[in-house]
């Protein structure tokens, strides 16, 4: 029915949409973000239109928001309406705003961000993805990496955690995100059009507008390089030997070579803090013939000795119920929760702690004769289960919670007595003696050996899942010795252990080793 | 209560004649409805039209003062036999639902009504989940349409042809006597446009009429003879009587025709995206002038030969722009160009893609090769835009460095405390010590069980369908049993027939989990039968455990607490260890945790603005107690446990840590002492306007807990050099 003639002048430039995406995850306020930016245009008089497609994805999914803005054409006559895009084209956005660091990856990877004409955009704050969470590691991708993807792909890249900024004005990632757009300049409205968009919006405007104003800060700056790989993954500030410990600092830097300084100090702060200073001595005294084996057949950059000193210092201070109970009655740590609570000073504040401590755990704690006597007898043992086989929860800010923990921390005088105490020195002893035996024969043999201590962590279940695949790699040494590439294969063990928590695997490929 | 409150939009449907309504494709349905005197509604909420059935509880006010009635129907199949009010009166009724699961459910009333046919305008609006984003197998509600006869409406995605299909297809169904289909894709349903509005009318013949002077035709009825009356009245009268009122009225679109001699076909739906297509290769400016003749079929079911015939004459070629699969309207072109003898060239799923959503990529390219067969000059080569630049060897379209390894997959899942996480961490406890178990899920939030961490579940096969999916499992010859979750919205639409019922006439003995949450949660909180709330609309508060006991199942365990991880575990231990014969039924309630904060954070904010005591809970992780196993979420998997770099420079792996937004559910601490798994866990209560007690106490054990953390700080001195 409309038959229409057509003639295109070449000569100027279309007139054309502007074009938007906002990725985000279900939740986080991507619509309210839309809301504003088509209310703003439409109250500038522009056309807009804006789509997505919630469905399931508003359950913490992935999801996009598109937008379109077209401005007044002159000489066009009222009624006669653009035809605006349902969903972004590649290569065709004029910005693109993403709420969290990989989201920005993931419209790099769909090709929204180009370096003609886009501007992104982004917070560089993680949430992680269940794949990196779950990991029984460390399953995390490189941030980096998609940092530096957004500065290939995009025109101009505009990143800040934004969430941090919401989060210090009481306010959404929203908010924040449309303070950057408004300080970027790339659309074509000034700032009290955006700060009227968020007063009509007339939820949370105060806060809103703190976060905007913060976001509109960083959006303003001109930003060219990315940051260094340094200032993403900033080392925590090493402590300090205190004069207690000058003794065995002075020995750390007479005896050990620089390269290791940092791991060793860690190591005896560490030993001093979890027994004393004597038991930081014999981590020192422990460490002293991996030191010299090192020196001998190392390349001198002294990662056996480093990484060995790493799992012994962790080995030597495992946490059995007097650390946990020695490290939750501190001051520190009360500060700390207060502090990661976000409670007021008016606010009163109580913590429960989920202990559950079973048989097992009560035997380790106790004098090594007693505490077998206890595994070994029948009457006894179960007795001790009827109180033992719940775990229970430990209001550590009462007084009776806290004494109660403060005794139990108090029983560090007796540890070296302890069941468990002796069984983790018989193990220590028999990995160093591992570390020993192959860093003449296979260096890397022998580095393998001392990072699968890696696989000894957690408490209860996951403690003995641990050490048992710890013992299985250990048992798998000789038939290893005997084949190339012994560390190599001692390393895809370990990956393997840490792949999946059923150990199904380690035992495919420890079938494999044994034949 | 719905999980998105549409009260204030509400008011935009009082716009009257000449005003510019501005707001969501949903709400303009809704508008057009009442612009044309609809007498009823009903629906089954479901993504893309959940926002329509909440936009309509809220508009209930005004539909009653227009004398309409709206309904929550108990499935969609209940929804498509509503319609049979218009079957002998002249009342216009709409209906709606999700398609195509909807219009599967749906199919039996839908196939009885267009047999018989309608007197009043008879509107089925079906929310098309069809491309990215859809959480529904890839199907089309064309072959309804085709297979019943009922004419399908696929607008123009602007709110003034959306709303001009509603009113055009109440009086196409009255005209053909046909039920008519509205067919809405997802972003359709979402867009915000505008449109000018007309006043609201109040039908002429209304329910009250109908009821007062009933009326009954048994020619109407399927049954022989009538039935095969039905069959030739579709072909011989009510098909011509739809394409004479579909040509009269001027329903498809003609763009540009002449312009060349050749042309697009397409589904009106598709129409922005080709406009938008066109635009960034040439062929068209914004307004959708175009340089390529387009034929726009708004009506996509029937095909009208005439216009075909009209749009085919003397072109070359032409291009069949249809989405998804089977190709249903090419194959229709085909039989029809050759019946009539015209030889233009009939391109389409030979250029665009045969399976999958047309992108704007995908349409991009498809056109592209299109014009450049049929006439390249029109192409500026220098100017192809980047989507549609080919790809050579060695050069991508996009020079951007790949990071497909940083970028994961993010599906949606369970948020932050809900209840439903606990009861798969129950099941992963039971499978520690019973091993592993055939596990048959249901539709709703619970089916994220199958996606990690939970890796729960083999087989979905509908709605409702939990227990039914695993009906086969039923043998003598094993004691192991089948496990099935069903939902509160599954169990009413039709899980308490096709599943419990089902399971105890033949005597099952397997595990059904009703996961009740008191809302239908996955289609955004509406409320169900078994709602806890009060709802002034409808009845709610009616127990799932009755309904289950009323059909005889004798064994039931209810447990009014899913964050109870050791009750749940125990019971569900029980139910397939326990040699009691027939279906074990766990009924494992707890709020949806969205619902639950929507409701109770106001009353906080307000407690809290007038100097009530308020105590907050969350959960928190010591990181130095915390060894980075990270087993706590594999059993877990809240979005607001998470983890971060571990501030231990000894330690390389990241340590677990809480985030703010924990609603302290409680469930962290379950799992660490059910699954004996770590002491790093504390629940820690903020007391916000703390009583005089509270405050006296705090001073107390400040003092006492003071006097030992100095003790403690003595012991420790001189460890570390204090900078």
């Amino acid at each position: 029915m409309n038959t229409t003639e057509v003639s295109f002048d070449r000569s100027r430039p279309a007139p054309r949409a502007i074009k938007i995406a906002i990725l985000a995850m279900g939740g986080e306020g991507g619509g309210v973000l839309a809301d504003w930016m088509v209310d703003m245009a439409e109250e500038a008089g522009y056309y807009a239109q804006t789509t997505s497609v919630p469905g399931v994805a508003q359950r913490t999914g992935a999801t996009i928001y598109y937008l379109e803005m077209f401005a007044p054409v002159a000489g066009v006559g009222a009624g006669v309406a653009p035809v605006l895009g349902m969903m972004p084209t590649p290569g065709e956005l004029d910005i693109v705003l993403a709420s969290e660091l990989m989201e920005a990856g993931r419209a790099v990877q769909r090709g929204l961000v180009t370096v003609d004409k886009t501007l992104l955009i982004a917070s560089t704050h993680r949430v992680y993805s269940m794949t990196e969470k779950t990991a029984m590691a460390d399953g995390r991708v490189d941030a980096q990496r998609l940092i530096e993807a957004g500065y290939a792909a995009a025109q101009r890249f505009v990143h800040a955690d934004f969430a941090r900024l919401a989060e210090q004005n009481g306010s959404v990632i929203s908010a924040a995100l449309f303070g950057a757009l408004a300080g970027s300049g790339k659309l074509p409205f000034v700032r009290d059009q955006f700060e009227q968009a968020i007063r009509r919006g007339g939820v949370g405007i105060d806060t809103s507008l703190a976060a905007f104003n913060a976001g509109f800060a960083v959006g303003a700056s001109p930003q060219a390089v990315a940051p260094s790989r340094a200032a993403i993954h900033a080392e925590p500030a090493a402590a300090a030997p205190g004069a207690r410990l000058q003794p065995q600092a002075t020995r750390i830097g007479r005896d050990f070579p620089a390269a290791v300084e940092p791991t060793l100090t860690a190591g005896v702060l560490r030993m001093a803090d979890y027994q004393d200073e004597k038991y930081a001595t014999d981590y020192l005294d422990r460490l002293a013939a991996i030191c010299e084996l090192d020196r001998r057949h190392g390349d001198g950059t002294y990662r056996l000795l480093n990484e060995t000193a790493r799992y012994l210092a962790l080995w030597m201070s495992y946490e059995d119920t007097i650390r946990v109970a020695d490290l939750k009655t501190r001051r520190s740590r009360f500060e700390r929760v207060t502090q990661e609570i976000g409670a007021a000073k008016a606010q009163v504040v109580q913590i429960n702690e989920f202990m559950h401590p079973r048989v097992e755990e009560i035997a380790d704690t106790m004098p090594a004769a007693l505490g077998r006597w206890l595994l070994a007898t029948g009457w006894a043992r179960s007795l001790v289960h009827r109180f033992a086989h719940k775990g229970r929860v430990i209001q550590t800010t009462s007084l009776r919670g806290y004494l109660l923990l403060y005794c139990v921390a108090s029983l560090k005088g007796m540890r070296r007595k302890s069941l468990r105490f002796q069984a983790e020195h018989a193990k220590i002893a028999e990995w160093l003696g591992h570390i020993q035996t192959q860093a003449g024969a296979d260096y890397a043999l022998a580095l393998e050996v001392a990072e699968s201590q890696r696989l000894v962590k957690g408490y209860g279940d996951t403690h003995i899942r641990g050490t048992l695949n710890f013992d299985t790699l250990m048992a798998a040494l000789p038939a290893l010795r005997k084949g190339p590439d012994a560390a190599s294969r001692l390393r895809r063990l370990r990956e393997a252990a840490l792949a999946d928590d059923s150990g199904k695997q380690l035992a495919a490929m420890m079938s494999g080793v044994a034949a | 209560m719905a999980e998105r409150s549409f009260k204030n939009e509400v008011e935009k449907l009082r716009l009257g004649a000449g005003e510019e309504f501005h707001g969501e494709g949903i709400l303009a349905v809704t508008k057009a409805l009442l612009q044309s005197g609809v007498s009823y509604v009903a629906g089954y909420q479901g993504a893309p039209i959940s926002h329509l059935m909440d936009v309509l509880t809220d508009a209930n006010d005004i539909l009653e003062e227009l004398g309409a009635h709206f309904e929550h129907s108990a499935s969609e199949a209940t929804a498509a036999a509503t319609l049979a009010a218009s079957v002998n009166y002249p009342l216009r009724g709409a209906i709606t639902f999700k398609s195509t699961v909807g219009t599967n459910v749906a199919s039996d009333a839908l196939a009885n009504l267009s047999s018989g046919g309608v007197t009043g305008g008879a509107l089925i609006i079906v929310g098309e989940d069809y491309g990215e984003g859809s959480s529904i197998m890839q199907e089309r509600s064309h072959a309804f349409a085709m297979k019943s006869q009922i004419w399908l409406l696929d607008p123009r995605p602007n709110l003034t042809s959306i709303v001009n299909a509603v009113e055009q297809g109440f009086e196409l169904s009255e005209a053909s006597n046909t039920p008519v289909m509205l067919e809405l894709r997802i972003r359709a349903c979402h867009v915000h446009g505008r449109f000018i509005a007309k006043d609201n009318v109040r039908p002429a013949f209304t329910l009250k009429d109908a009821l007062e002077n009933p009326v009954r035709d048994v020619s109407r009825i399927v049954l022989p003879p009538a039935s095969f009356v039905h069959e030739q009245e579709k072909i011989t009268k009510r098909w011509p009587a739809a394409v004479k009122f579909i040509e009269e009225r001027q329903l498809n679109e003609f763009f540009a025709d002449g312009a060349q001699d050749f042309g697009l076909v397409l589904q009106g739906g598709l129409y922005n995206t080709v406009i938008n297509a066109l635009v960034l290769l040439g062929l068209s400016d914004a307004f959708g002038n175009s340089k390529i003749p387009l034929y726009v079929m708004n009506v996509t079911y029937p095909v009208v030969d005439s216009e075909i015939d009209r749009f085919c004459s003397g072109k070359r070629a032409i291009l069949m722009i249809e989405e998804g699969q089977p190709d249903y309207i090419e194959q229709n072109l085909h039989a029809l160009l050759r019946r009539a003898g015209i030889p233009t060239t009939l391109h389409g799923k030979d250029m665009l893609p045969m399976a999958g959503e047309y992108t704007a990529a995908a349409m991009l390219k498809g056109i592209l090769r299109f014009v450049q067969q049929y006439a390249p000059q029109l192409i500026d080569q220098t100017a192809l835009p980047i989507a549609a630049r080919p790809v050579t060897a060695g050069s991508k379209p996009f020079p951007v460095p790949v990071i497909d390894q940083e970028v994961h997959a993010r599906p949606p899942s369970f948020c932050t405390g809900c209840p439903e996480r606990p009861i798969f961490t129950a099941l992963k406890l039971v499978e520690r010590e019973l091993g592993t178990h055939h596990v048959s899920s249901d539709i709703g939030c619970h089916l994220f069980s199958i996606l990690p961490p939970f890796n729960l579940g083999a087989t979905t096969m509908g709605y409702g369908l939990g227990a039914a999916g695993a009906a086969a499992f039923n043998t003598r010859e094993t004691s192991k049993r089948a496990i099935s979750f069903m939902g509160d919205g599954g169990f009413w639409h039709n899980g308490l027939t096709s599943g419990v019922g089902n399971a105890v006439f033949n005597k099952s003995d397997n595990l059904l989990v009703i996961v009740d949450n008191n809302y239908s949660a996955a289609t955004g909180g509406q409320d169900l039968l078994s709602s806890r709330g009060a709802n002034p609309l409808r009845v709610t508060q009616v127990p799932i455990e009755n309904a289950v006991r009323g059909v005889g199942v004798k064994w039931v365990r209810k447990i009014t607490n899913t964050y109870k991880l050791e009750d749940l575990r125990d019971s569900m231990r029980e139910a397939l260890t326990t040699t009691e014969s027939g279906p074990k039924v766990i009924i494992a309630q707890s709020e949806c945790m969205l619902n639950k904060q929507r409701r109770e954070k106001p009353l906080v904010r307000k407690a809290l603005k007038s100097g009530e005591r308020v105590v907050r809970e969350r959960f928190g992780v010591d990181s130095d107690t915390c060894t980075g196993d990270h087993s706590c979420i594999r059993l877990s998997g809240c979005p607001s446990l998470t983890i971060k770099p571990n501030p231990d420079p000894l330690r390389k792996d990241p340590v677990v840590t809480v985030q703010n937004s924990c609603v302290g559910c409680g469930l962290c601490g379950e799992v660490a002492h059910a699954a004996v798994l770590c002491p790093s866990f504390y629940r820690a209560a903020t007391i916000s306007n703390p009583t005089r007690f509270d405050r006296l106490r705090d001073r107390v054990r400040r003092t006492v807990i003071g006097f030992l953390q100095d003790r403690i700080e003595r012991r420790l001195a001189g460890i570390e050099s204090i900078h």
